[in-house]
């Protein structure tokens, strides 16, 4: 007779806990205004990242296409895994001396980690965090970038 | 005229047989591969075979100066990556004997607790799964998600953050970020609830779970089992409470220790460990005091020629990093000992005799993160 009953009480204990989770799925259909889907491809206009997002590593160019990089290169041995590749190129300075200035900043995005410590070591802040994310390319040689742009030249206030 | 082969009948349910579950199965969470021997349908005995994600990251220690390796312990728990980074800082701020400003402590202690909750949420989410809730699912990822917010605003980055460095931090928290915490404890407050409707008051999932998988104190301790799973057996080994690092010394929070140690035991711990968690930072979050973010710290690191150990308590367990070191900027040697692998190890005793279907209730149970056994 107890067995029965136990039987019972554990039939109606199972169907009273599924109505329970029953009830939470039911509110939030009933209250579509909690639903908190983003529509990512359509909102692209609109999206905007937190201001220390970290898509990528950039360098800032002023309206002169004047960057801060010295070409010292302490950024590509502060790199874990060989992201950074620095091509430096000699020119004569007016009074007559060679100055080693930078010809190419080669990132490899591929090999990114985002650990932020190139950016941490750079003794002129000419790198800075960009905002893009959307780096899918169909051919991996496009994730090599160069970040000076071409004809940019130093801001003249850099000491090294 | 053919001649009839008599082939020996074999009866199959007497035979045992091995099947893999894995690389590639949803219940593993990763490329782990189990040679399950089965008869019938009850587990005789079970061989986990690690290594489908070995990258080495003990060995690109060896080459890697010491702020550059906090990024690769990212990598291994993915799901607790700033806990893992706590550890290396915490084990060259030792070596060094640098002494952090408070206010690092404090964030430290804060941001640990997030991703604790964090990642419990998410082995929420895959445990609802596993036992045939889709629904959690959503409801837990949708929580995360305020954590990530959390982190992506102050650090940049959602789930490998690299955000701790010897000394302090990469940069200072977000202006908004005590706001943002506060108003995520008021929100998970009220939607942990959901959380208790759905599946721990479940009566399937509880009949599915009690009195399955049963791991003996003596057992959790012989095989190493630590974090919630060790503590659902009774095992106190909480590092925050018998070795404080951070600020845990200073906060009032509970160990939780289970009795049963069987499935809904090891369930029953992490939710309660959400609770305490939101109690820490509750504690935390006002008192953060003003100051630096990051000690002064030399430019090359060397450690001091000798060897070191460090642990802290990670999401699934005790997390240890040991290191040699001969004097130069990068070590000598470095290994993990990470709470997965210890974990997994008593996998194979916990799940004799059950049946298979159970075994994948007790591998949610255990909650392994595969790159974190693999390394």
């Amino acid at each position: 007779m107890n067995s029965i009953f136990e039987y019972f009480a554990d039939i109606f204990h199972t169907v009273k806990s599924l109505l329970t989770g029953m009830k939470v799925t039911g509110r939030y259909f009933f209250s579509p205004w909690e639903i908190v889907t983003q529509q990512y491809p359509e909102n692209r206009k609109t999206l905007k990242m937190y201001d220390r997002f970290k898509g990528e590593v950039i360098m800032p160019h002023n309206d002169h296409n004047e960057h801060r990089c010295t070409g010292c290169g302490i950024c590509e041995t502060a790199c874990p895994n060989g992201t950074i590749e620095i091509i430096q190129a000699k020119i004569d300075m007016p009074d007559g001396k060679k100055k080693r200035i930078i010809d190419r900043h080669i990132y490899h995005l591929g090999m990114c980690t985002f650990c932020g410590l190139c950016i941490k070591a750079c003794p002129s802040d000419a790198l800075a965090w960009g905002q893009e994310f959307e780096h899918a390319v169909f051919d991996r040689s496009k994730l090599n970038k160069t970040l000076n742009q071409p004809g940019s030249s130093i801001i003249k206030d850099i000491v090294e | 005229m053919k001649e009839v082969i008599n082939l020996p009948v074999k009866n199959v349910e007497e035979e045992e047989y091995h099947i893999n579950m894995g690389p590639q199965h949803p219940s593993t969470h990763g490329v782990l591969r189990l040679v399950v021997s089965l008869q019938g349908e009850i587990v005789k005995s079970l061989k986990p075979h690690c290594g489908y994600i070995h990258r080495g990251i003990e060995k690109m220690c060896e080459k890697d100066t010491y702020p550059q390796i906090i990024h690769l312990t990212d990598r291994m728990d993915y799901l607790s990556a700033h806990i893992n980074n706590h550890a290396v800082c915490l084990l060259v701020e030792k070596a060094l004997e640098v002494e952090v400003p408070e206010r690092v402590k404090y964030i430290r202690t804060i941001i640990d607790e997030l991703n604790r909750i964090a990642s419990h949420q998410l082995w929420w989410c895959s445990f609802g799964m596993d036992m045939g809730g889709l629904t959690c699912y959503f409801y837990g990822l949708r929580d995360r998600e305020k954590i990530l917010d959390i982190f992506e605003e102050s650090f940049g980055s959602r789930l490998l953050h690299s955000s701790y460095t010897p000394g302090g931090l990469m940069m200072d928290i977000h202006p908004d970020f005590q706001k943002n915490v506060k108003a995520f404890i008021k929100y998970f407050r009220k939607k942990i609830r959901d959380y208790d409707d759905l599946l721990t008051g479940n009566m399937i999932m509880q009949m599915r779970t009690k009195g399955v998988g049963l791991l003996s104190k003596e057992d959790a301790i012989s095989y190493g089992v630590t974090g919630p799973s060790g503590r659902a057996s009774g095992f106190s080994c909480d590092v925050r409470k018998h070795h404080p690092y951070g600020v845990y010394d200073k906060v009032d929070f509970r160990e939780i220790l289970g009795t049963k140690g069987d499935t809904f035991e090891r369930y029953m711990m992490r939710m309660n460990e959400m609770h305490e968690s939101m109690r820490i930072i509750e504690q935390l979050i006002d008192n953060i005091p003003a100051g630096d973010y990051s000690a002064k710290m030399k430019a090359v690191l060397k450690l001091p020629a000798g060897e070191y150990y460090q642990r802290v308590e990670a999401s699934r367990g005790e997390l240890g990093v040991y290191c040699i070191s001969d004097g130069n900027k990068t070590p000598y040697r470095m290994k993990f000992r990470s709470p997965n692998f210890s974990n997994l190890s008593a996998l194979d005793h916990i799940s004799r005799g059950v049946k298979i279907a159970d075994l994948v209730a007790i591998g949610g149970s255990l909650d392994y993160v595969i790159p974190d056994i693999d390394r």
